[in-house]
């Protein structure tokens, strides 16, 4: 009852603006002899059209699981068993393999973990950006292509130099960007980021930052920035959605979530961050996270929970609406 | 005065140069490094820097994985390139190291134990199994943990950050006098970092065990760090009191990369001008002489081309920047 409830004033406060991506109830299990395995249990969040939302958690949490799951990329022995993921209207659960390569890449784009070593050490960049325009497009006028992948390469502020090179003749940040430019070359609606900047130094990681930003801008796309910089996503996300042991905890905009972060979780991934303003004594945590094949009744927090209370071990509390945007899943504010 | 615990004088190391396709191609990894660690009291000394900066061929160096090129690391004044097999056991025992990945350390076929066992034989710390038994039990309380938790599982069964905590228990159980952590915390999630970062600084205050606290992440190192030598591309480009350094970078390089750290503030923006970054091989072209920051420095003169900059005295207690900047008639001039 109160789920509907939720929903009607989800739609409500989306009224004003368009949804890209809704996933609901999603659900992904790996089956392993001992149990199945909830990386992603019961998760629902949505993107707005031309926003970043950052997904963060530990490692382990489900982030990168949940958008493997968006693009239909489980692998055995992951399954998704549950949940809807609509992409502008449509059901990514049940489509079959032919229409999802039309949705793969098409509308829907990822930039992996690592992405610049995903690029072909023997082919020039141009070869691999037209490899991935005309397999989706098919052949096409070479002038034509050419300018494409230049203007390409001017979007993600790469010169025209590069067009020519190898991928080892370009630093890391260089790569990086390829594999944005990559990306954004058939016009998606949804952009999937999995920690672009996890291999890079500060300095490059900035530069890559900015490029991402620009690109949304530019071209109003959506995306799901998964990492866990906190710093980073303060920078670049419009909101923030914290997973913790395959549950949504808080989704909330990112000004929300520093400066009132209402679930102990958030609070306490927020209070850890290491600052370079003043020299603050280390916060320590105690317990530890329970094993996801059993996970316990009740608030899937209440191991770590500094704030736990006797109805945190019986009921499971509900993602639920705070305050405008604000979702926040927990017993505290109730 | 006492003799310092570890000094390192001149230290360069060249690689390549040898070999049938790589001759007369070489690369400096360190150039002129100098450091000292005192014998008491035990201080945590980083050496920051972007990936390929240096600071794991120094870390290499020290642990004796790689054989200077020139100059001498000495350990209580003993160059350790002419260390007698007594002297050396002495050594591998009183330095000892902690890596990046928590993961890759452990053999997975052996129970954890396996790990304290091998320690306990290979420098007969115990005259029996009982008092192998205890000293475990002690070097892991001092971590936070316990024995009989942990000592009969197999490493997947534990978390990154206990078995992170381990590796610290297992170079705390020889009684080391310094030890060389290699980027310890960077694959370890951030609510469990301070664990590790809090261990350290206990070990520093309590037992008296000195730190080489390798890492890219200038954050924790001013929060933990007593000391700070910021290299780049081999060189040191700033060194200092940790903290004078962060609030108060010179050196052009240094001002970048803390620009550059995100704000984990959405209403603080990058500070800083923008930035543009080149690729390798002009980052790269530059550092035959001269400084080896020319190509990206926003204040860069003639001479800096000319012969690679000295460290100047730019504040108290240490505080030195390989500029020109502050060369004493430049700053006089000013």
């Amino acid at each position: 009852m109160s789920v509907q409830l939720e929903r009607n004033k989800a739609a409500k406060s989306a009224a004003g603006r368009e949804i890209t991506l809704e996933v609901k109830n999603l659900k992904v299990y790996y089956g392993t002899p001992t149990g199945n395995v909830r990386a992603v249990d019961d998760v629902s969040f949505h993107v707005y059209k031309g926003e970043i939302l950052g997904l963060v958690g530990e490692s382990g949490c489900g982030k990168t699981t949940t958008a493997m799951a968006i693009l239909r990329m489980v692998q055995p022995p992951g399954r998704i068993v549950g949940g809807q993921i609509l992409l502008d209207g449509t059901d990514l659960v049940v489509l079959n393999e032919s229409a999802l390569r039309e949705v793969r890449w098409n509308t829907l784009a990822l930039i992996p973990q690592g992405a610049m070593n995903s690029l072909n050490p023997v082919m020039r960049i141009h070869t691999q950006l037209a490899e991935a325009i005309e397999t989706h497009e098919g052949r096409q006028s070479k002038d034509k292509l050419k300018q494409r992948i230049l203007d390409l390469l001017t979007m993600v502020g790469l010169p025209s130099r590069i067009y020519d090179m190898y991928p080892h003749e370009l630093s890391g940040g260089m790569k990086q960007r390829v594999c944005i430019a990559m990306a954004i070359s058939l016009n998606p609606s949804l952009i999937i980021a999995d920690e672009p900047t996890s291999a890079l130094d500060v300095v490059v990681q900035r530069v890559v930052g900015q490029t991402l930003l620009d690109v949304k801008e530019r071209m109003n796309v959506s995306m799901i920035l998964i990492g866990h910089d906190m710093g980073l996503q303060a920078q670049l996300v419009d909101r923030i959605a914290v997973m913790y042991a395959g549950h949504m905890v808080e989704v909330a905009p990112v000004a929300n979530i520093f400066d009132e972060p209402l679930h102990p979780y958030t609070q306490l991934l927020i209070e850890s961050i290491p600052s370079i303003k003043e020299r603050k004594p280390l916060r320590l945590t105690e317990g530890l996270t329970h094993d996801l094949r059993n996970p316990p009744p009740g608030c899937i927090f209440q191991g770590r929970c500094a704030k736990v209370m006797d109805v945190c071990r019986v009921d499971k509390p509900p993602l639920r609406l705070l305050k405008p945007e604000h979702y926040v899943a927990c017993h505290l504010y109730e | 005065m006492a003799e310092p615990l570890l000094e390192i004088q001149n230290a360069t190391k060249v690689y390549g140069g040898t070999g049938f396709l790589h001759r007369g191609k070489t690369t400096v990894a360190l150039q002129d490094f100098n450091l000292t660690i005192d014998a008491k009291p035990a201080t945590i000394t980083t050496i920051a820097g972007e990936s390929g900066s240096g600071k794991t061929t120094l870390a290499n160096l020290v642990l004796g994985f790689v054989k200077i090129s020139s100059g001498q690391v000495r350990y209580k004044g003993v160059d350790v390139n002419t260390m007698d097999r007594a002297q050396l056991f002495e050594y591998r025992r009183e330095v000892q190291a902690v890596f990046q990945d928590p993961y890759a350390v452990y053999n997975p076929f052996y129970r954890v134990k396996h790990i304290f066992d091998m320690v306990l034989g290979n420098f007969k710390l115990a005259r029996s199994k009982s008092a192998g038994r205890d000293m475990i039990e002690e070097a892991l309380n001092v971590v936070g943990m316990r024995g009989e938790e942990v000592l009969e599982k197999y490493p997947h069964q534990l978390s990154g950050g206990q078995r992170q905590r381990m590796m610290v228990a297992r170079a705390y159980m020889l009684k080391p006098r310094l030890i060389v952590a290699d980027e310890p915390v960077s694959m370890v999630d951030a609510s469990l970092r301070a664990m590790i970062l809090d261990i350290m600084l206990r070990l520093r205050d309590q037992h008296n065990i000195s730190f080489l606290y390798i890492t890219h992440d200038l954050s924790t190192a001013y929060q933990i760090g007593d000391k700070i030598h910021l290299l780049y591309q081999g060189s040191v480009a700033e060194q200092g009191s940790t903290v004078k350094v962060i609030e108060n970078p010179k050196h052009p390089y240094v001002q970048l990369l803390i620009n550059s750290i995100p704000v984990p503030d959405p209403s603080v923006k990058w500070g800083g001008e923008e930035i543009s970054t080149q690729d390798d091989e002009q980052m790269r072209s530059n550092i035959a002489s001269g400084c080896r920051f020319y190509g990206r420095c926003l204040h860069r003169m003639d001479r800096c081309l000319e012969k690679a900059p000295p460290l100047y005295t730019v504040g108290d207690s240490g505080h030195e920047a390989s500029c020109y900047l502050y060369a004493p008639e430049a700053v006089k001039s000013r």
